[in-house]
């Protein structure tokens, strides 16, 4: 990999990796043992990142703070259904804090979102597929969402961090529905090798 | 089963950020649950959802955020607070026929649907999930042979088959398949099954889709 991509992936701050496999360890010690200081441990990592995506969303301090203990609690009680197989620890907590952002800001429902989490884990992985792919996983989409082309990155960043909605992008970015749409395949497209290099 | 027709990528990013209104998180939900392959897909993108939760600045929490927290513990481990127990499944003795997101949102077992006529042929059975998105969400039943007159769409629209299958210029579908269409395409489905093809439709733009229907009475019934 050349040096200069080394310096903007640096630039991204991710957990290190005994850190992933740190949260790993305390999720399965919530689910066996409901381990108070693993969560209080997971809830000092993640809190202040839970909030600052909720803030980010456009909630208030005050909301996003009780999104956090909303997210901290449903972790707590779902912790049984984490799957390391599935995904990281930080993709299942945004996939909780994205349920309580669609649920509490903008008031639709996630239920949907959890029947197929249900099926999801009903199903049993094909061969081969474990915690490495997962990790590996991690890795290369944090690399190649820190390798977007500008313009790419912006229309992703809006997506899932400020949770703007694409008619939204479209009118901020002064750009028509269907340039917004192509740059989000495009940023996706990126992403996908992941998939079928691993698999 | 694997379905041969998809979500679109844009929609796997949406689905993933949550940016997709209930109408359209209920049929993209309902492909899911048949669709290992844009399971996969949606997981991918939610890892992207992971790694901007990773790199975000950090924000600082209340001062009573981590006691308030605890005090929660020890209410749910007093049972003082109801815990959240997943929802029970409706049993509907319809598990072969309809998908568990969709079975939230119907009532009534498939066989005991309350189908309006809309035109010769097709009937329409709405589905509420929301009255604030100017959205909709409806079932579809049109009868073997049928071909609908050829549409546009006002907006986006999400097609995805339960029952029976039709044809189209996009291809063959089929038993969850989903035809996952903006607003400039056009088509004209016609039912090859030899039992009415049943479809589970989002559209953005319901009063356009008045007109989709009218258009669609219109030849048969002179409106
Ligand atoms: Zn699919």
């Amino acid at each position: 990999m050349p040096a200069a991509l080394r310096v903007v992936e640096a630039s991204y701050e991710r957990a290190s990796m005994p850190d992933v496999d740190a949260h790993k360890a305390m999720i399965a010690r919530i689910a066996a043992d409901k381990d108070r200081a693993a969560f209080k441990a997971l809830f000092l990592h993640f809190g202040p990142r839970i909030k600052a995506l909720m803030q980010k969303a456009g909630a208030s301090s005050d909301i996003a703070d009780d999104l956090v203990q909303e997210v901290m609690m449903s972790l707590w009680r779902k912790a049984h259904l984490y799957s390391p197989e599935k995904g990281n620890v930080s993709t299942w907590i945004f996939t909780i804090a994205r349920n309580a952002r669609i649920d509490r800001l903008r008031r639709q429902s996630s239920k949907p979102y959890e029947d197929v989490e249900a099926i999801e884990l009903a199903s049993p992985e094909p061969d081969g597929e474990a915690e490495m792919y997962v990790s590996q996983r991690s890795e290369r989409v944090a690399s190649a969402l820190a390798e977007l082309p500008p313009e790419q990155k912006q229309i992703m960043e809006l997506a899932f961090i400020n949770d703007l909605p694409q008619s939204q992008i479209a009118e901020k970015l002064s750009l028509p529905l269907g340039t917004v749409k192509s740059r989000m395949r495009l940023a996706y497209g990126k992403l996908r090798p992941v998939l079928e290099d691993l698999a | 089963m694997t379905a041969n027709h998809h979500l679109d990528d844009a929609s796997i990013v949406r689905y993933a950020s949550g940016d997709f209104s209930t109408e359209f998180v209920v049929v993209s939900a309902s492909h899911l649950a048949m669709c290992s392959v844009c399971r996969k897909a949606v997981a991918l993108a939610e890892t992207a959802g992971g790694t901007y939760l990773d790199t975000l600045d950090t924000v600082e929490l209340a001062d009573d955020a981590l006691p308030a927290l605890m005090q929660r513990l020890d209410d749910e481990a007093a049972g003082t607070t109801a815990g959240a127990s997943p929802a029970a499944l409706p049993e509907h003795g319809q598990e072969d026929t309809l998908p568990l997101p969709l079975r939230r949102v119907v009532s009534t077992p498939l066989d005991a649907i309350s189908w309006k006529s809309v035109g010769p042929g097709i009937h329409k059975h709405d589905i509420q999930v929301n009255k604030e998105t100017g959205q909709s969400l409806f079932m579809l039943k049109i009868a073997p042979g049928k071909k609908v007159p050829e549409h546009g769409h006002g907006g986006g629209e999400m097609t995805l088959v339960l029952s029976g299958s039709y044809r189209d210029d996009l291809g063959w579908f089929g038993p969850g398949d989903i035809a996952d269409l903006d607003e400039h395409v056009q088509h004209q489905p016609h039912v090859d099954s030899i039992t009415p093809c049943i479809c589970l439709v989002a559209t953005e733009a319901p009063t356009r889709f008045t007109g989709w229907i009218s258009r669609i009475v219109q030849p048969f019934v002179g409106i």
